[in-house]
């Protein structure tokens, strides 16, 4: 399973922090996760794919949209840090 | 030393402590950030009532801790502190510190700038402010990019 956690701006536009999703069919990197929720979920999920305003850590780490995914990752997606 | 709290810290203790195990120091800076009762600057734009910060437990140790990392590879550091408080905060507080125990003064001020500057744009925080005109999260700003971005050149 994937667990996918959401942060900040997206965890209120989503009304979700979070969600453990089984690896869908044909998602094989963050770019295809992306597709997958654009494409299943309602009109607000269209935002992720701005890679200017919307980050992306797998495991943690902050990765580019082609960074490849097994299907027991932990992702999430956060918009750039404002800490400091 | 890094730690994510909600608990306010005092900059005195922090500085004794950091003191007491660098013996060979030459020299210790320390920055507290606070927050701005406005958040554009004096005087202008909304006045802050509370801020509130979110995180990422657990990456952003993490993160704080490669920051660290980097600097203590780049500059003599003898022992570093960062302290970020997490949770809801009222215009005034100290938000934000960086201890720094160095050789020099030169590479002690460095690294505790590197680190702010990297803190700001690579540890996972957010914050969202409570204004006399409303509430809405922070927009990440491009002159903390540039800040980054000078100690890549």
């Amino acid at each position: 399973m994937l667990t996918i956690n959401y942060f900040a701006s997206l965890r209120e536009e989503f009304g979700s922090s979070g969600e453990a999703l089984a690896l869908p069919e044909g998602v094989a990197s963050v770019a295809d996760l992306v597709n997958y929720l654009v494409r299943e979920r309602d009109s607000a999920w269209s935002m992720l794919q701005d890679s200017s305003r919307v980050l992306v850590a797998v495991n943690q780490c902050v990765v580019e949209r082609n960074h490849p995914l097994q299907g027991n990752e932990e992702v999430a997606f956060f918009p750039p840090m404002t800490g400091g | 030393m890094i730690r994510v709290q909600q608990e306010d810290f005092s900059v005195a203790d922090l500085y004794t402590a950091l003191r007491e195990q660098s013996p060979n120091a030459g020299a210790i800076v320390t920055f507290t950030g606070l927050v701005r009762e406005f958040y554009q600057g004096t005087g202008e734009g909304p006045r802050v009532q509370t801020l509130y910060l979110e995180h990422y437990p657990g990456m952003t140790e993490k993160a704080l801790q490669d920051i660290v990392d980097q600097a203590s590879e780049r500059w003599e550091v003898i022992a570093c502190q960062v302290i970020h408080r997490v949770g809801e905060l009222e215009a005034g507080e100290q938000i934000v510190y960086v201890g720094v125990a160095g050789t020099h003064r030169g590479e002690a001020f460095a690294a505790a700038e590197f680190i702010m500057d990297y803190l700001k744009t690579r540890a996972p925080f957010w914050k969202r402010q409570q204004t006399d005109e409303g509430s809405g999260w922070i927009e990440s700003r491009a002159s903390d990019d540039e800040a980054r971005s000078r100690w890549e050149k």
